[in-house]
């Protein structure tokens, strides 16, 4: 047994955390100068096994700090604290198409990260790492608690944080993907709110009756979620990415119901039938099929399908009319949705209508559509079939790597302040009185 | 009615080991604002377990307690993890309550709360409150029951390919298989049995000694264990067995020992550690007891050590050795112990091998850090069942103080020694 081996210590600082903290990687005890591979392998829910590795130099002192030190080489490069996990990819020979989103999020996601000798790209699975440990990383904070809820015929979950409360709420919405995306919301929670995730494209409702949802879904939503005795009733924010974004548009401007006190819209656009229905407003896209394109890699770009950005006011949600606070979230190179057309456009029209002072827009070069809580791999294309449809396709969603996950980062930064602000802000001085 | 939106508390990490700190903030209060930090713990003895402080927020509304003096409560001023060390039984516990986890395998729930004032901060229900997991054990590190050659404990193993270093870990005359701090030293990566030696009646000191070495070996044999960097770790009577191997053994070689409230007592040669314990235990029934009704040990064992016949030869130690004792002990004379053991090994040329740190106002119980501080607890003595309240000594904060440090240093210490430096050879 060479001795050399069993020198090098490979420690994660914190062990276990959540899915937006940092970690600290750290290497010690080899040799000064050494040549060493950093790995990280996860093997998620559906069996698939991804993997990200950098080729490091340990210093005079046989230490590396992924914090600190510059991955010379691998699935990226650079000083990256947290590239492990957010240049992961499927291993070489994975199905093509694959995107990593966890179902159950009430158990953590176990990643294994170890040290190899040398430089290593390839043929992990048959070398023996120097030395190796786990780390969990977790959507649920410990106390968040998670309450489905099927009242008024809803399909959702709620997770509320520990605590007397009462806390702000939210109403978390996904696209058309469909089913109950729960890992959103587990994460907001964990931040104190009380955060609804909401399936509103593949509910009980609509497989009993084939029928879609309409307004009145989302009316009983917010309703449910408001007279919960442990939610404020006045601060409720709604978040939606892609369509999602779309529903919270039409509620935040045109329900008499949902009064809300912010909306986050990621990747979306206000482009929809105005006096629509909520299946209306999705076949909206379908009229321009015909204007689907397709990369070199015969992966579908559907972004054209709503362009030109209309100018008849019956086309576009009336921004004008907004009366909270609305941050958006823009991938510049989104290829699914004409999502910075869309931001240029609500600017153009709130600036005019005067009520722009609530309008934040965060623009992100080189980032693509599915901008999604921070460290999780970056989709540039996945299989993907649209609720109700019967066939998967290669959907585009587009965005670069690098710049797509430090845009996750920085995006989820400033939605927790924009909800912190906005939810937990002190509209009211003498709301605290009698504290 | 208008609702009030509570104050935002949190706790960073939320889930940590238990010798991990953590950052306790509360944001969202009105500026000059008073209120209490309080933590509180519901144990497996089902017992409540609380520590608090009393603060004030600054002008922008913000408490926190890594970098804010408390003014009062179970601590005060600047104490970044006062919430867990300086924790107590609630008042109208039960008294002489010592805080142990049996389970290692699930964390230890501390619920941080804010409340609204300082003088009766109970009264109100808490503005917020958060959960927080501490663990023993680090993801991946596996438990596994030792049954085998007679050996009775439990072993814990680092994950990865290993090899590891191998470490013998014993606790006290107290009885029952704590696994507490073997969990947490396999967090940090050494391959750790956590040995039941007390109470097996072996027949005879031969036997005994046996005993602890086959334990050893079990460990040195183990095919993910570098087996010439297994030590030994002993608090109080697991001291004992520490140095007696060190010293007597011709089968096992430790590569270092590390002993907590050293114990190197060892009359009567040909009776085991078990029996030499009743017996001390039983002559220790004429110790002092004070106006609170606490046994003092310390006294009448510095009568027993006085004669050189009753002490191990610990001069015949061939490894490096930390001893670690609080000099307010009020169980053993281990100050007295650790100045002796300094001399012989002195006077037989091995001080070279001899670390010690010893640590003013603190007690028997060096345990891990943050757990907190039991300056007297019950006692059930083994043979007459009796139960008596123990005194160990210490007061709170320096003791606690004393936890953290010699913690940082042990760690070093044994990743010094077993962990191999790397060596300058070419081949690679």
């Amino acid at each position: 047994m060479d001795r050399k081996q069993c020198c090098v210590k490979l420690s994660v600082q914190p062990s276990r955390g959540l899915m937006d903290e940092k970690f600290i990687v750290l290497v010690q005890n080899a040799l000064p100068g050494s040549q060493l591979t950093i790995r990280a392998l996860h093997q998620c829910e559906d069996g698939h096994s991804w993997e990200a590795f950098g080729h490091y130099t340990a210093d005079t002192t046989g230490t590396i700090n992924v914090s600190e030190d510059p991955s010379i080489r691998g699935t990226y490069s650079g000083v990256e604290q947290m590239g492990l996990l957010w240049s992961l990819r499927p291993i070489p020979g994975s199905k093509p198409g694959l995107r990593m989103r966890k179902k159950n999020i009430q158990t953590p996601m176990e990643v294994t990260i170890s040290v190899y000798q040398g430089h290593q790209t390839e043929g992990f699975a048959d070398l023996v790492p120097l030395s190796g440990v786990v780390v969990e990383r977790w959507y649920m904070a410990p106390g968040v608690r998670r309450i489905p809820v099927t009242e008024g015929g809803l399909t959702a979950a709620l997770f509320l944080p520990l605590g007397p409360g009462p806390f702000p709420g939210l109403l978390d919405l996904y696209g058309l993907g469909g089913e109950l995306v729960e890992y959103r919301a587990a994460l907001l929670a964990s931040h104190g709110f009380a955060s609804m995730a909401i399936d509103y494209l593949t509910s009980k409702f609509t497989i009993e009756t084939g029928k879609m949802v309409d307004r009145q879904y989302f009316e009983t939503a917010y309703r449910v979620l408001q007279q919960h005795p442990q939610v404020c009733k006045s601060r409720i924010a709604m978040i939606g990415l892609s369509f999602g974004t779309s529903i919270t548009l039409k509620m935040a401007i045109y329900s008499e119901i949902i009064k809300l006190s912010a909306a986050v819209c990621i990747s979306g656009t206000h482009v929809q039938p105005v006096d629509g229905s909520v299946e209306e407003i999705l076949r909206f896209p379908y009229k321009n099929v015909g204007k689907t394109r397709f990369s070199e890699k015969d992966e579908v770009i559907c972004r054209d399908l709503m362009l030109p950005i209309p100018t008849d006011p019956s086309l576009k949600a009336d921004v004008g009319r907004l009366q909270c606070p609305l941050l958006l979230l823009v991938g510049e190179d989104d290829q699914n949705w004409p999502t910075q057309e869309s931001a240029l456009n609500i600017k153009e029209m709130m600036a005019q209508a005067g009520n722009s002072h609530l309008l934040t827009v965060l623009s992100y070069p080189n980032a693509g559509h599915l901008i999604e809580p921070p460290y999780t791999p970056h989709t540039r294309s996945s299989n993907f079939r649209p609720a109700g449809m019967p066939e998967k396709v290669m959907c585009l969603w587009g965005g670069q790597t690098v710049e797509h996950s430090r845009a996750q980062e920085d995006a989820w930064k400033k939605i927790l302040v924009f909800l912190r602000e906005n939810l937990y802000g002190d509209r009211n001085p003498t709301l605290f009185s009698h504290l | 009615m208008t609702q009030v939106v509570p104050p935002i508390l949190s706790v960073t990490p939320s889930r940590a080991l238990v010798d991990e700190k953590f950052k306790v903030l509360v944001e969202n209060l009105p500026p000059g604002c008073p209120v209490t930090v309080r933590s509180l713990h519901h144990s497996e003895d089902k017992d409540d377990w609380e520590a608090y402080g009393h603060y004030v927020s600054d002008h922008s509304g913000v408490v926190s307690v890594s970098e804010d003096l408390s003014y009062g409560g179970t601590y005060t001023g600047k104490e970044p993890m006062g919430l867990l060390w300086s924790m107590r039984p609630v008042p109208g516990s039960r008294p002489g309550l010592r805080l142990r986890k049996m389970n290692v395998c699930t964390p230890m729930l501390v619920t941080v709360s804010v409340h609204s004032g300082h003088e009766g901060f109970r009264d109100q229900a808490p503005l917020a409150s958060v959960l927080t997991e501490r663990w023993y054990m680090a993801p991946g590190i596996r438990r596994i029951n030792i049954n085998e050659q007679g050996v009775q404990g439990t072993l814990f193993i680092p994950p990865g390919p290993g090899p590891f270093p191998g470490l013998l870990d014993m606790w006290g005359g107290g009885g029952g298989l704590l696994e507490s701090r073997a969990a947490l030293l396999a967090s940090h990566g050494y391959v750790s049995l956590a040995l039941d030696y007390l109470g097996f009646d072996q027949e005879s000191e031969n036997l005994e000694f046996k005993y602890f070495e086959t334990a050893f070996n079990i460990i040195k044999d183990h095919p993910q264990v570098m087996p010439d960097r297994v030590g030994i770790f002993g608090l109080s009577l697991g001291s004992l067995v520490a140095v007696t191997l060190a010293a007597y053994s011709t089968i096992v070689k430790p590569c270092c020992i590390v002993c907590i409230s050293c114990n190197h007592y060892y009359p009567a040669r040909g009776s085991t550690v078990t029996s030499k314990f009743e017996g001390v235990t039983r002559q220790l029934s004429k110790a002092r007891v004070n106006e609170d009704n606490q046994v003092i040990w310390k006294d009448v064992a510095l009568e027993f050590i006085t004669d050189p016949s009753n002490i191990a030869e610990v001069g015949r130690i061939n490894c490096p050795t930390l001893l670690v004792n609080g000099c307010d002990d009020q169980n053993w004379p281990t100050v007295e112990t650790a100045e002796d053991v300094a001399r012989l090994m002195r006077e037989a040329g091995k001080e070279h091998l001899l670390s010690r740190l010893a640590y003013p106002d603190t007690g028997h119980l060096i345990e891990p850090p943050f757990s907190p501080h039991f300056r007297a607890t019950t006692f059930v003595m083994r043979s007459s069942k009796e139960k008596v309240i123990l005194l160990w000594g210490g007061q709170t904060k320096p003791h606690s103080d004393a936890q953290e440090d010699s913690w940082r240093k042990i760690l070093s210490f044994l990743q010094f020694h077993l962990y191999c430096s790397p060596n300058l050879k070419a081949k690679i």
